[in-house]
């Protein structure tokens, strides 16, 4: 995978998360034009588009759109699942999760996704064993450990 | 306020936010921001030491800053010291500071290099996954040079902790993408390799993103990575949906794990070992056997991720191209999808379906599908569902539907997204030209292309069409006539008008006879156009006038004054009033034969690599069409196609011979008609008489036979000559240019000229590879019983690699490179025999030796020689005896078209005399074949009848050798 955005439906960017080396200006281009392509496309269409040389993978929930790119020979099917995944993991772990809980909690969702995909790539795909590292290390809050 | 806020919940960041939020424009936010920024700066210079917590929350609070898309130039010092605070919350918000605001200020990498030192050696995994998190959101060189040592020895430790595993195994793979020369796995390999058989599932799935990755680059090292694949595989697809516990996503085992051993497959070959490979095609049945089942879900979840696994097995099968079963079960399955209710799912089905059309084990399953894609070319909702299936006809196209499937995409052009417009046309001019079995069809195809699509034809489409016309003889009748009608509509395309006006002015003459066409008419249908058209036609419309004014001179006054008038010389366009200035001064001073050669017909193009696939491959990067080609049921049916060396050993084994598909640039032309006219007569109005029966006594010059062997050093014998040589000899009979000899690595162009007894031959072989020729060498020679005399042929290279002589330097050709040969040639004396060309190089290791026969034929030292009836009648009656006369009486093998006839005819080299066969049906010509040793004066007969098909050719000549050779030379031709 490329890269992963999350945007509402004003088109407002919610969560950017690159997993190739790019220049602020061409990631701020490259989400520009790919929310206005796909905040353009019906709600029937299908989930895939070729974008440059990508494929581009994107579902919305309810406000938010889940968008990521994936190069060539990668699945689109599976890439759709990881979008699910992800987003039952900010359901689980917000309780309903809604657009406000990732805009006030952005560094969560992020923490989250990291322990999910790693340098755009499935790190662990268990549910539980996701969200049993996101609450140790929340667990792990406020402790302070020797150095 | 969101209704739960975990953690430590920073209150000023919720405020802040929340203030954001409430800003009523961009300007209030932006003051917003910019109050904060000052707050932040402040704080951060001001005396008082920070505590962490205000630390963390204000670099928390410019993160949010920047990712609502505002620059941010400070606070990365802060967020360095805080990755080594002692609090976990502080250091997880000083990486990911880090990990979004990545600068490649060297002294703070350093500084950032040392935390993640730190938190690598503590032992404590938590710390060790978030400074791998860092590494692998960051992935800079910098990173890769102070870690990728250090990594691997942490994926592969006894004592590591899963979930570090995880971490340091994708971590490697960033690093590896990025820096791969930093990456050493080396002594790794093999352990990291057994991480397949790991038993934490978590662990094989970041494991095998990395595996896959080195595997595709290095996969000898990898390859024993098959059989474990394939045995993980195989227990991931028998087991039970329950087994894999949280891996199992609704009721699918590990999809995830699935995909990715299955990708991990496809770079490889299909395994030898037969146990190995028995139990991955079970595997493959078996995933083939669930689509069939009934779901044991109704989620969309359940069917995408058990159809995520099929569309992989889908591509392994197809990527293994090697059973015919499972091709055909997946092409039925994929059958299914298109029609499936679920977008996404026909979508992905025409995609899949189209890397199948090209495996010739499903080529034709595919095919029965034809109807229902064009079903949704048609009715399609979402235009990138269209798209693929345009896609897909393309894929599936071949001889037996290309009429169907092009009438299909030219009618869904006439409504088609602008978006797609563009491809679509390169599309169909593609099949148009791959599949043309008559060209009429092309050129028909082609211009309703300009029709409906006009600004969608770009330049390579419609020069395209021109330079087949140029190479086609026997379609440049019908594409003058097709263009004459064209262009009759009042509102027409301009690309129209250029393909008009170019090739009228080529070929207009053929069609100037009947008189609702005749010159002037085709003048003022192109003039007509003339002012509304843009400056880069006009310029081409002037070029046409000006040949129209060599073809028809009685259009020449009336293009004059076009020329002259003030609109085109005194033209505000430099270009056009350059041509306009120097097209009149050309027609007013030069002579006709002047006139004739500086506007003679355009040669034809030698290259052949087709311009629109290029421009196709370049819209759609190399990838995408190279995969179409490389695999293409029928390779090397791209005419031009550029086929890359992808099939070495197929293309190897068809090297010596040429490519039996269509051909559209000649090869396997019918008859070759050549409008050259050469009009060198007057140079030579007495020749003919001195080279009449009395200049036979000069006698044939034992002496004067030269030879000089061409350089020659060649260690394996050349090849005996392609069985079709004398075909392709014949070819170039009454022609001088043109593809002489191709196959799927090897063009062979040909540009010749001929004065007097001398001729110059220019060879150019086109390396249609991607891959270099090496030992590259051609030699001439002549055929045995003649090497002491005929032809002295001279070899330069201009490539000076290709030292033949010496032979101490390997010429190379590289890939899609030509290089060009000029041999100079003297005619001794009359010949039979043509020399032999050979050619030799090696081509990925095996040796390609073709011999060809180098089309030099008596007929190419003949000047032609203009005279009156009476004059002809009594030179024939002077060669009246027995053995100076040859005769054949045979069928027609083309048609009997005057115009074609007369082409093919002044093609040969001679003139043809008007009005002087008593019978107007019959054709006489005459002229003067020039050698060293003598001249040999040459009448010829040729008298067709169009109800029998036959033809009667008789040739008379001062010599009996001469008759008898230009009488057969010429007998194949019609």
């Amino acid at each position: 995978m490329q890269f992963m955005l999350l945007f509402s439906r004003q088109g407002k960017l919610r969560l950017q998360k690159w997993y190739v080396p790019l220049s602020d200006k061409e990631r701020k281009k490259i989400s520009r034009d790919l929310v206005q392509t796909i905040l353009a496309r019906k709600p029937k269409m299908c989930s895939f588009l070729e974008w440059r040389d990508l494929k581009i993978v994107y579902k919305r929930y309810a406000s938010l759109y889940f968008c990521c790119a994936v190069e060539d020979q990668d699945n689109e099917l599976i890439t759709l699942e990881i979008i699910h995944r992800y987003v039952e993991l900010l359901d689980k772990y917000f309780g309903s999760v809604c657009e406000l809980d990732i805009i006030f909690n952005f560094e969560k969702a992020y923490f989250i996704l990291d322990e999910f995909l790693l340098g755009g790539e499935a790190q662990e795909t268990s549910k539980k064993n996701v969200l049993k590292a996101i609450e140790q290390a929340d667990l792990l809050q406020e402790c302070t450990f020797p150095v | 306020m969101p209704a739960v806020s975990k953690g430590d919940g920073m209150r000023g960041l919720a405020v802040f936010i929340s203030d954001i939020r409430n800003c009523k424009s961009k300007e209030a936010e932006i003051k917003r921001i910019n109050k904060e920024l000052a707050n932040i700066r402040s704080k951060f210079k001001g005396d008082k030491a920070l505590d962490g917590y205000s630390k963390k929350k204000y670099v928390c609070k410019l993160l949010f800053i920047f990712l609502l898309g505002h620059d941010i130039d400070f606070g990365h010092m802060e967020a360095v010291n805080l990755l080594s605070s002692n609090k976990y919350t502080e250091k997880q918000i000083g990486y990911l500071f880090i990990s979004v605001l990545v600068n490649s200020n060297s002294e703070l990498i350093r500084l950032i290099n040392n935390a993640i030192k730190n938190d690598l050696s503590s032992r404590n995994p938590t710390f060790m996954c978030l400074a791998l998190h860092c590494i692998a959101n960051v992935g800079s060189r910098e990173m890769a040079e102070a870690f990728a040592g250090e990594i691997p020895r942490i994926l592969v430790a006894g004592d590591t902790m899963d979930s570090v595993k995880q971490s340091a195994a994708l971590c490697l793979l960033r690093l590896y993408k990025a820096s791969p020369d930093l990456v050493l796995m080396g002594e790794w390999t093999s352990r990291v390799v057994h991480l397949l058989n790991d038993q934490h599932m978590g662990v094989v799935t970041a494991a095998i993103s990395l595996i896959t990755c080195l595997s595709s680059k290095n996969p000898d090292e990898f390859k024993t990575c098959v059989s474990l694949a394939v045995s993980r595989l195989s227990r991931i697809v028998s087991s039970a949906s329950t087994d894999l516990q949280d891996y199992t996503y609704y009721f699918v085992p590990a999809p995830w794990l699935s995909c990715k051993l299955l990708r991990l497959l496809q770079c490889y070959p299909p395994p030898e070992d037969g146990a190995v490979k028995g139990r991955l095609v079970e595997c493959l049945e078996t995933i083939l056997n669930k689509a069939q089942e009934p779901p044991k879900s109704k989620k969309v979840q359940h069917s995408n991720a058990k159809n995520a696994i099929l569309f992989e097995a889908i591509s392994l099968i197809i990527h293994y191209d090697s059973e015919p079963n499972l091709l055909v079960r997946a092409c039925n399955q994929l059958g299914q999808f298109l029609q499936h209710r679920e977008t996404n799912l026909r979508y992905l089905a025409l995609e899949s379906m189209c890397t199948l059309a090209s495996s010739e084990f499903s080529h034709e399953a595919v095919k029965t599908h034809i109807e229902t894609v064009i079903n949704a070319l048609k009715t399609e909702r979402d235009v990138s569902v269209r798209q693929r299936a345009a896609d897909l006809l393309y894929a599936m196209c071949d001889r037996s539907n290309a009429k169907q499937i092009v009438a299909e995409m030219l009618s869904y052009l006439e409504t088609a997204d602008y978006s797609i417009r563009e491809e679509m046309v390169l599309k169909v001019a593609i099949l148009a030209e791959k599949y043309a079995v008559d060209y009429s069809w092309y050129v028909d195809t082609i211009l309703n292309l300009i029709r409906i699509a006009g600004d969608y034809v770009s330049e390579e489409v419609w020069y395209r069409v021109i330079q087949i016309v140029i190479n086609r003889d026997d379609v440049q009748g019908y594409a003058a006539k097709t263009v004459f009608e064209a262009l009759q509509a009042p509102a027409c395309h301009e690309n129209m008008v250029k393909v008009g006006g170019y090739i009228l002015g080529e070929f207009g003459n053929l069609i100037a006879g009947d008189p609702r066409s005749s010159p002037l008419v085709q003048f003022n249908l192109l003039h007509s156009k003339f002012h509304l058209c843009s400056v880069p036609t006009r310029a081409l419309l002037l070029s046409a006038y000006i040949k129209f004014i060599n073809l028809f001179p009685e259009t020449k006054a009336t293009i004059q004054e076009v020329l002259r008038s003030d609109s085109q010389i005194r033209n505000s366009d430099v270009e056009l009033q350059q041509r306009a200035v120097e097209y009149l001064k050309l027609s007013s001073i030069a002579s006709t034969d002047v006139l004739a050669t500086v506007l003679e017909e355009m040669p034809p193009f030698p290259e052949r690599e087709s311009s629109i696939l290029a421009k196709l491959k370049k819209k759609k990067g190399p990838g995408a069409v190279s995969v179409e080609l490389e695999d293409g049921k029928e390779r090397g049916e791209l005419n031009g196609g550029g086929d890359r060396g992808g099939d070495a050993a197929i293309a190897a084994s068809n090297a010596s011979t040429p490519s039996p598909s269509a051909d559209l640039l000649g090869l396997r032309s019918t008859a070759p008609v050549s409008g050259t006219t050469p009009s060198a007569g007057s140079l030579l109005v007495d020749v003919f008489s001195e080279a009449g029966p009395s200049a036979t006594s000069a006698g044939v010059n034992d002496d004067g036979f030269l030879s000089s062997a061409p350089p020659t050093v060649a260690s394996e014998d050349p090849a005996p000559p392609l069985p079709e040589s004398d075909e392709l000899l014949n070819k170039f009979v009454c022609k001088n240019n043109g593809v002489l000899f191709e196959n799927q690595l090897l063009q062979i162009g040909i540009k010749s000229e001929y004065r007097q007894n001398l001729g110059r031959m220019y060879l150019f072989y086109g390396n249609k590879t991607s891959v270099q020729f090496v030992s590259f060498n051609t030699t001439v020679s002549c055929p045995g019983e003649l090497q002491s005399h005929i032809l002295q042929c001279i070899c330069t290279h201009t490539h000076t690699l290709l030292n033949v002589q010496t032979k101490t330097v390997e010429p190379l050709v590289e890939g899609g490179a030509q290089v060009q040969q000029v041999i100079n040639i003297e005619c001794l004396t009359d010949f039979i025999d043509a020399p032999l060309l050979n050619i030799k190089f090696r081509y990925g290791g095996a040796l390609q030796n073709i011999s060809l026969k180098l089309p030099v034929t008596i007929n190419k030292f003949f000047q032609p020689t203009e005279m009156a009836a009476a004059d002809f009648f009594q030179r024939w009656k002077q060669l009246s005896q027995p053995q100076q006369e040859a005769q054949k009486i045979f069928k027609a093998s083309h048609g009997m078209d005057t115009e074609v006839l007369k082409a093919k005819l002044l093609g040969l080299g001679t003139a043809l005399l008007e009005n002087v066969d008593p019978n107007p049906e019959n054709y006489v010509c005459a002229g003067v074949i020039q050698t060293k040793a003598q001249q040999v004066g040459c009448l010829l007969r040729l008298e067709p009848n169009a109800q029998a098909q036959m033809y009667r050719l008789t040739l008379r000549s001062s010599k009996d050798t001469v008759s008898q050779r230009v009488c057969d030379l010429l007998a194949e031709q019609f």
